[in-house]
């Protein structure tokens, strides 16, 4: 059975002058206790499709289904089946860890207790800080309370809207642990953000831009994709070098890469003659230059 | 019904946790029926009045010396014409004029009876229409000795008011009026607050994607409020009893009762706000531009509704508090039963219906 | 003196009993893109607001474009630029009206103004949208043209405030090229963030763990240094030495 299919969904909010296009003929299909990524950038439409999902807005074309449930019709029954983490901090500031983690059990209609053994590795890192308020915790622990709470009733699909912006490197990382192992539960968990660098955690991604899916696949099948060399150049003066990268013929698109310019080179191409002092590799390519040449692909 | 006593009691931690904001919930109205019961009390004494006697006969002597002899009225000059009134106005010495017509006492024998014309100093309108009320009432008691002696009854043309509140106090305006303000402010704002915090902060968001109902949400969020207001009741009724002197002279269970459907009404209109706003702020904005000061301004307690132009009278029925206003007053004061307010209570009741229906058709069980 | 953008020694600042900042001592060069790395409540930010004359040194020393943070942060505040992503520019006013307010604080006359915003729009391909609000630009542009508004009035240090934490990838390339070429022009660049990628493209960077420079080197250095491949790596071995967790 799958986890969330997703049909020719499209969505647009309207604006003073028209109206801005959010989703456009969005087609996904996620397997259950897949753990899939959704990445791309601020304003690519990753919080509207988490909204339809979570029956929190309706499509205006299309169709979607969580866990084999309509999201329009049966919106009710998929409240109860699923875990949902809103891209900003949604607990009560007002309310210490325990009582957080109580309320939305009991809206649930549930127990910490019956449920503990899902939350258990999660909570045992915030619950020396139990009697803490919510407002009091540090980022990282903020989003640890958030998972625990949309994890408590055991929901079958778990939704995790941006869980690791601002939050810092050390508890980045400890998060996507989390998720591995919560994936090895069997709960199918869709999980968006910004960062390119998480995408090698996902089973799948789906690299989304302005509203367009531009790409759906595992990380590594994304990368054999890529199809063109790639080189990774460094040299004493890198404006100079960049600016001279980008007037080649012989290459199609150059840009910053960290410490690094790349340069994508045009079919078949030699590589270019560049003087002794700059240092020049042929690299693999990162999710990040695949999403960079989707989007100029899109572009057009 | 678990979820439901459990969300309860989540907005009770939230409002107890706020001790400032409850401070200020609980302490407002006690400090307001002080203010106003003491300090702001448009109770009006020795004030300045001065008389244009046309008639000049025994009857308009009486009359002056028994407004003079008034605990309201001090005789601060007579004239002969309108002009040097006014001129005593502008000088701030006098704040009420009366003009006594020719044939005065002549005509309190006939049958159309005689009649009187009050000036006042309209520049403080509280004032002014205060100290008509007042000498509408020395006129009356001066009608009812002369009418003692006779068999007969002789007539004077002025309009009463205050028939049921002869000591004119002023706390018995107040009290009614703080009432319906402090329902107001607590029901309709701190709801419409409490239920736009959660979409600001995002948990209402989290809240729709469960399997609770959204109108539960909703009235769990209600519940504390509606609880504190019955606290505000009671504690506006002692202080008005036993600290103000103002009695209860009807029915209260009537008055309680009476309350709770203006609650009602504050709690719906509150949570008509909530849905139609998305901010905090743009939910005090409205609540107070649109509800609080129409309330004080067009409800009757602060301005008398029948000096307004005739537009505002019409728009005045439109503000709920108007209608408890009167109930409050008269079941309170005049210590009428539900037979004589059936009406204003129904037209409550209406618009507890109206807004009710409407916060239900505006709330949105999903985001947009 | 002259190459030398900021200077700290021993630079403290102390809330109570709590050193937010900890004898930290770094050399920026003219010209340099300097990344200046740490978890939330590292005490980065406390150390920026230092450097920016919002705040007094508890002790130690500290000079930002000659000038000395003790005693001259007017002048300070005259020869720096700030962008955060969080607020730069006004989405009610347009992007000519932007330009014009920023610029206007500055002291910049009407006529410098006029030329010079003219040659900025250019260059970013915005002079059609002059117009617009800047609310109805997508977020790249607006990340662009509030960094060019911070450098408008071309002053010695620009502090950017995780300048490009969400935008899409090849956005945040055109970003990065207008801070090479902004370093390029004598500009010194100095950027907080505790986006570890965003690090790998600065000359140098440093590392706070709680209150102090526990690293100062360029990425490649550190990465070798550490045995690591990239700087996510490095920092997680050095973050995991903290003790202290964000207030």
């Amino acid at each position: 059975m799958n986890g969330i299919t997703i049909n020719n969904i499209s969505k647009s909010y309207p604006l003073k002058k028209g109206k801005q296009e959010a989703l456009k003929n969005i087609e996904l299909t996620i397997p259950e206790g897949e753990l899939f990524g959704l990445i791309g950038p601020d304003g690519a439409g990753k919080t509207t499709l988490f909204r339809i999902l979570t029956t929190l807005l309706l499509p205006d074309s299309g169709t979607a289904s969580v866990n084999g449930l309509d999201t329009t019709k049966d919106f009710m029954q998929i409240r109860k089946e699923v875990g949902y983490m809103p891209g900003r901090f949604s607990l009560y500031t007002d309310l210490t860890v325990e009582e957080n983690l109580n309320f939305f059990a009991n809206i649930f209609n549930t127990s910490v207790k019956e449920n503990y053994h899902l939350i258990k590795e999660v909570y045992k890192m915030i619950e020396p800080f139990k009697k803490v308020r919510a407002g009091k915790l540090s980022g990282g622990m903020k989003q640890k309370l958030a998972l625990s709470c949309a994890l408590i009733h055991k929901p079958k699909t778990l939704f995790l809207d941006e869980p690791t912006t601002g939050v810092d490197a050390v508890s980045r990382k400890e998060f996507w642990e989390l998720l591995r192992s919560l994936r090895a539960e069997g709960i199918t968990i869709m999980v968006s953000t910004p960062y390119m660098d998480e995408a090698s955690l996902c089973d799948r991604v789906g690299l989304i831009q302005q509203g367009s899916m531009m790409g759906v696949d595992t990380p590594q099948h994304l990368r054999n994709a890529f199809g063109k060399k790639l080189l990774s150049v460094k040299g004493p003066d890198m404006l100079q070098l960049l600016r001279q990268l980008q007037a080649m013929d012989t290459v199609e698109h150059a840009y910053p890469f960290g410490e690094y310019h790349h340069a994508v080179l045009k079919d078949a191409a030699f590589l270019p003659e560049l003087p002794a002092n700059i240092e020049v590799k042929e690299v693999e390519p990162d999710i990040e230059d695949c999403f960079i040449s989707l989007m100029r692909t899109h572009a057009g | 019904m678990k979820q439901f006593y459990n969300f309860v009691i989540k907005e009770f931690i939230h409002i107890m946790r706020d001790r400032r904001t409850l401070f200020i919930l609980i302490g407002m109205p006690v400090v307001q029926i002080l203010i106003f019961g003491f300090a702001l009390t448009n109770e009006v004494k020795n004030s300045g009045f001065a008389v244009i006697d046309l008639s000049h006969d025994e009857r308009s002597a009486q009359l002056i010396d028994e407004l003079d002899a008034s605990r309201y009225f001090e005789i601060r000059g007579k004239f002969q014409s309108v002009e040097s009134l006014e001129q005593s106005f502008r000088k701030g010495q006098v704040k009420i004029g009366i003009v006594i017509p020719s044939n005065f006492g002549k005509d309190m024998e006939r049958p159309g009876g005689a009649s009187l014309q009050f000036i006042a100093d309209a520049s403080d309108p509280n004032v002014a229409n205060t100290l008509i009320n007042y000498a509408n009432a020395v006129v009356l008691d001066f009608e009812n000795n002369i009418n003692g002696e006779k068999k007969i009854p002789y007539t004077i043309q002025t309009e009463t008011r205050m028939l049921y509140n002869p000591q004119l106090k002023g706390a018995y305006n107040f009290v009614p009026g703080v009432m319906a303000m402090v329902l107001l402010l607590v029901c309709t704002m701190m709801t419409a607050l409490t239920v736009v915090r959660e979409k600001e902060l995002g948990t209402l968001e989290v809240m729709l994607v469960s399997p609770l109902k959204p109108l539960k949400i909703i009235i769990a969020k209600a519940v504390p409020y509606l609880l504190l207001s019955m606290l505000n009741i009671a504690s506006i009724l002692l202080l008005s009893v036993f600290v103000l002197d103002v009695p209860i002279n009807g029915s209260l269970t009537l008055l309680v009762g009476e309350g709770i459907l203006f609650i009602l009404v504050a709690l719906s209109l509150g949570l008509l706000i909530s849905s139609s706003t998305a901010s905090q702020q743009s939910a005090m904005f409205i609540s107070l531009i649109g509800m609080f000061l129409p309330t004080v301004m067009l409800s009757g307690f602060m301005f008398p509704i029948e000096n307004m132009p005739l537009p505002m009278q019409v728009v005045s029925n439109a503000v709920p508090a108007k209608w408890f206003y009167i109930i409050v007053r008269s079941v309170m004061i005049k210590g009428v039963g539900l037979k004589h307010v059936w009406k204003e209570t129904l037209i409550l009741s209406g618009m507890l219906i109206f807004f009710m229906a409407m916060a239900i058709k505006k709330f949105k069980v999903r985001l947009a | 003196m002259q190459d030398r953008a900021i200077t700290a020694e021993k630079l403290t600042k102390k809330f109570g009993d709590f050193t937010a900042v900890d004898q930290i001592s770094f050399e920026v060069s003219k010209g340099e893109i300097f990344g200046f790395l740490g978890a939330n409540g590292a005490g980065k930010t406390t150390a920026m607001r230092m450097f920016c004359g919002l705040s007094l040194p508890t002790s130690g020393v500290a000079t930002v474009g000659g000038f000395d943070v003790y005693s001259e942060n007017e002048k300070i505040k005259n020869s720096i630029g700030y962008m955060s992503q969080r607020f730069s520019l006004y989405d009610d006013l347009s992007v000519i009206e932007n330009i014009r307010f920023y610029a206007g604080i500055y002291g910049m006359s009407s006529k410098a103004i006029r030329v010079k915003a003219e040659h900025i729009l250019k260059g970013l391909e915005l002079e059609a949208e002059k117009n617009m609000l800047v609310g109805s630009l997508p977020l790249g542009w607006k990340q662009k043209l509030a960094f060019s508004v911070a450098i408008f009035h071309e002053p010695r240090i620009v502090f950017l405030d995780e300048p490009t934490g969400g935008v899409d990838p090849i956005t945040r390339r055109e970003f990065w090229q207008l801070i090479y070429e902004a370093a390029g022009e004598g500009i010194t660049v100095f950027v907080t963030t505790h986006y570890m990628d965003e690090a790998e493209y600065c000359n140098r960077v440093s590392i706070m763990v709680d209150g102090r420079i526990e690293a100062l080197d360029t990425p490649t250095g550190m990465k070798k240094h550490m045995g690591v491949g990239s700087m996510n790596e490095v920092f997680l071995q050095l973050a995991r030495k903290a003790t202290r967790t964000e207030n």
